[in-house]
């Protein structure tokens, strides 16, 4: 990960925002998320970490629709998504890491079925879909129901579902769980050519070496809060540890008390 | 405590495992629910003693004797009681190849394959026993207060007929392994244990309709079948014997059943190993879907979703099975409505609420698998359609596979009388429509392979609500095609008040589907 110069930095902040949320709350028994203020430009990479139960994935669930949130506000390249799901939606991808198809359905029925929930027109998306599907390696198994499938190759059909209607915000939850090396490096290549082609990716991630080589911005939440945000360089200046790992700095951030945030 | 591995280790974790699932199955999940649960079945326990009160009081004091044609009726109806106790032993034989669940851990311990499936067989033949057993209860007491201690001897026929039932469908399971490999007898599994369930209810009906004009148990009463069968010193009549208090006729029909049982462990239990590890390899067997065409079709978003919900429901073979079974069932209406068709009489109007009722069912099911059976919540969530455009897609899914499977039997109704298949017509989409509404109400978040065990995880009071108000459907068309309004109206007004009821309880929310 490189650190921005200054210009970028000026750069940076006229660049249009993707994604802003404002005094974001949702409460289980506890807080799950407290009052988050986050915000992602368009175009860039933000990796979300934060220990378990830090509150990451109700966060990216509230923001997707799939929860309520209890207070605050999102807004997704400037629509209101609590008030216009329906406008947000459309240029949203969401994708967990347990991959949610119709084991019914083969991979080329689930990618026509969501190219119709996009309402995208059927020669453009199966354009697409045959694209990714041999993108993928998913030609073998296109015909195939996906009950048939292991794990890693459904999280494919589901990451081809959640690129096959072209969204601006990608927002993935743990995308490279069950997928083997030479799968990942694809989710990977095709997560920075969708950024480079000028869409927003979001993903929480446990693998700091991700986060770390990925993302051109890392935020570190935990208790509901964003406890840090910023470039690589940013958070080791942070911890005062210059040449230290993501790990490193992660492990001192999460450690501080919440209240110093 | 036993010593790990044994074979009373292991039958007393398979007791443990089967007491928790029958308590999760009654509490829903929920353990304080235990007490209500308890006086629940306090009362439905006192109804059913009320029923059999009324049902088999004049037997009990005036004593039945042992005659030939009482010994037909009495083996007649143990068969029909066995068919049903088959049926689900089958059921559970083929669960234990098919669910998973702890068998890769057992499997891959150094515990003996045969040990287990011994066990598993006997856990079987004590879940099919005590179901045999509770559905005598209610009877068998009757019987022993009003006249004698001899009739509690009907719970060890009981318990001997579930272990013959279990004995039968292990060997009938792996019967139809060998034959028809691992992957077809998941599907035909379920359609033989649904097809033996009915068929010999099914089978009296037809021949009470083809003799006599009437659905009843009348062909185990007629002389021509008293005529040809075994005489009275025959074995075959051992369990009728047993059941009416012979003591060396139970001795017999308990050794008889257990070496049965023991046999078919002793034979299969050693092969099950091999057929679960071949079942298992079915989950990783690949399907290939032909379709007309492989190219994208532009459709309507309603109509890719309805479309969604049609595909997925055609290839489960589970509903398919049930859909068998719920027409095997009209087959008897069927039949009657021909005969009386013939004869000129108006009775088929009795063809009316078994339509509805079936529907009714048929319904539930469909409903539950497009509402609460969604694989790909989040992907419905978060796709750019409103929460109201997904649930009417799924409503007119369950309405349209009703009106497709129901409509021709309405249109062959309507061919015998008019009011009659206007009455059925409506008594079947307003049952459906009921079904649908009470599972939105009720609405779970549950995978498609939850749905055979679909009672579970849903609410004790949705379930009850679709069993009544399909009841009440029935009821209401039934006396609407014989052109009893008044009444049929106050039947309505009961079934419009019950989904009131679930109404006022909760509410449906088709605003947020699964956002909460």
């Amino acid at each position: 990960m490189h650190s921005p110069t200054p210009a970028a930095i000026m750069r940076q902040a006229k660049r249009p925002i993707a994604l802003a949320t404002r005094g974001l709350t949702k409460c289980f028994d506890r807080p799950a998320v407290d009052a988050l203020d986050l915000t992602v430009y368009c175009g860039e990479f933000y990796a979300l970490v934060g220990p378990n139960g830090a509150g990451k994935t109700t966060t990216l669930r509230m923001v997707v629709g799939l929860l309520r949130p209890d207070a605050g506000t999102i807004a997704i390249e400037g629509i209101d998504a609590l008030a216009d799901p329906i406008a947000a939606k459309q240029i949203t991808a969401w994708l967990s890491d347990e991959p949610m198809i119709y084991d019914k359905l083969t991979p080329f029925e689930y990618l026509e079925f969501v190219a119709g929930l996009w309402r995208i027109d059927s020669g453009v998306a199966e354009a697409r879909a045959r694209e990714l599907i041999g993108w993928l390696g998913l030609e073998p198994h296109a015909h195939e129901r996906c009950e048939g499938l292991s794990r890693g190759m459904k999280q494919k059909v589901a990451l081809a579902g959640a690129l096959v209607h072209d969204p601006r915000l990608i927002i993935f939850d743990e995308p490279l769980t069950g997928l083997d090396a030479g799968s990942a490096r694809q989710v990977k290549n095709a997560l920075r050519e969708r950024v480079a082609a000028g869409a927003t990716v979001i993903m929480t991630t446990h693998i700091l070496e991700v986060a770390e080589r990925m993302a051109d911005r890392i935020g570190i939440i935990a208790h509901g809060r964003l406890i840090a945000e910023g470039t690589l360089d940013e958070l080791h200046r942070r911890t005062g540890k210059i040449a230290a790992s993501l790990e490193d700095t992660f492990l001192t951030l999460v450690a501080e008390p919440v209240a110093t945030a | 405590m036993s010593q790990s591995g044994t074979l009373v280790w292991l039958a007393s974790h398979e007791l443990r495992l089967s007491w928790r699932d029958w308590v999760a199955m009654m509490t829903v999940g929920h353990r304080r629910r235990m007490r209500t649960i308890a006086i629940a079945l306090v009362v439905v326990a006192g109804f059913m003693h009320l029923m059999a009160y009324s049902m088999v009081r004049r037997y009990a004091l005036t004593g039945i004797e042992p005659d030939m044609a009482t010994l037909v009726v009495v083996t007649g109806i143990m068969l029909l009681a066995l068919s049903p106790l088959l049926s689900q032993a089958m059921e559970l034989v083929t669960r234990v190849f098919y669910s998973r669940s702890d068998l890769d851990l057992i499997l891959t311990s150094p515990v003996s394959p045969r040990k287990i499936f011994s066990v598993r067989i006997g856990r079987i033949a004590v879940e099919v026993a005590l179901f045999a057993m509770l559905l005598a209860t209610p009877f068998v007491n009757v019987m022993a207060v009003l006249g004698g201690a001899r009739w509690l001897a009907a719970y060890g026929v009981a318990a001997a007929m579930g272990a013959v039932a279990t004995a039968l469908a292990v060997a009938l399971t792996l019967a139809l392994f060998r034959t028809i490999g691992a992957k077809r007898t998941r599907l035909i599994a379920q359609i033989v244990a649904a097809v033996i369930g009915a068929a010999f209810v099914i089978g009296l009906q037809i021949a009470a309709i083809l003799s006599y004009g009437s659905l009843s148990l009348s062909p185990l009463q007629s002389a021509w079948l008293i005529a040809h069968v075994p005489d009275i010193g025959s074995p075959a009549w051992w369990p009728a014997r047993a059941v009416l208090g012979d003591p060396a006729a139970l001795i017999l029909v308990a050794v008889i059943s257990i070496a049965l049982l023991g046999a078919a462990i002793l034979i299969f239990a050693p092969r099950f190993g091999d057929d679960v590890l071949a079942a298992a390899s079915v989950s990783q067997a690949v399907v290939q879907q032909r379709r007309w065409s492989k190219t994208f079709r532009c459709r309507p978003v309603s109509r890719t979703l309805r479309q969604k919900e049609w595909t997925l429901l055609a290839r489960d073979p589970w509903l398919m099975s049930q859909t068998l079974m719920q027409i095997l069932y009209l087959l008897p209406a069927a039949l009657f409505l021909w005969h009386t068709f013939h004869s000129g009489t108006d009775a088929y109007v009795l063809l009316v609420p078994m339509m509805v009722m079936a529907a009714g069912h048929l319904g539930g099911n469909l409903a539950w698998l497009s509402i609460s059976g969604e694989d790909a919540p989040d992907l419905v969530v978060t796709a750019p359609i409103s929460a109201q455009r997904i649930i009417w897609a799924k409503i007119e899914a369950v309405m349209g596979g009703i009106a497709v499977i129901f409509a021709p039997l309405v249109a062959a109704l309507a061919f015998a009388s008019v009011r009659p298949a206007l009455a059925a017509g409506m008594g079947i989409l307003v049952t459906a429509a009921s079904a649908t509404l009470i599972q939105l109400c009720f609405r779970t978040q549950a995978r498609r392979s939850q749905f055979r065990h679909r009672q579970v995880s849903s609410s004790r009071i949705a379930t009850f609500a679709e069993a009544f108000s399909s009841i009440a459907w029935a009821a209401t068309s039934a006396l609407a095609a014989a052109g009893i309004w008044l009444a049929s109206l106050f039947l309505g007004l009961i079934a419009i008040s019950i989904l009131a009821g679930v109404w006022l309880i909760n509410p449906p929310d088709t605003q947020a589907h699964a956002a909460r």
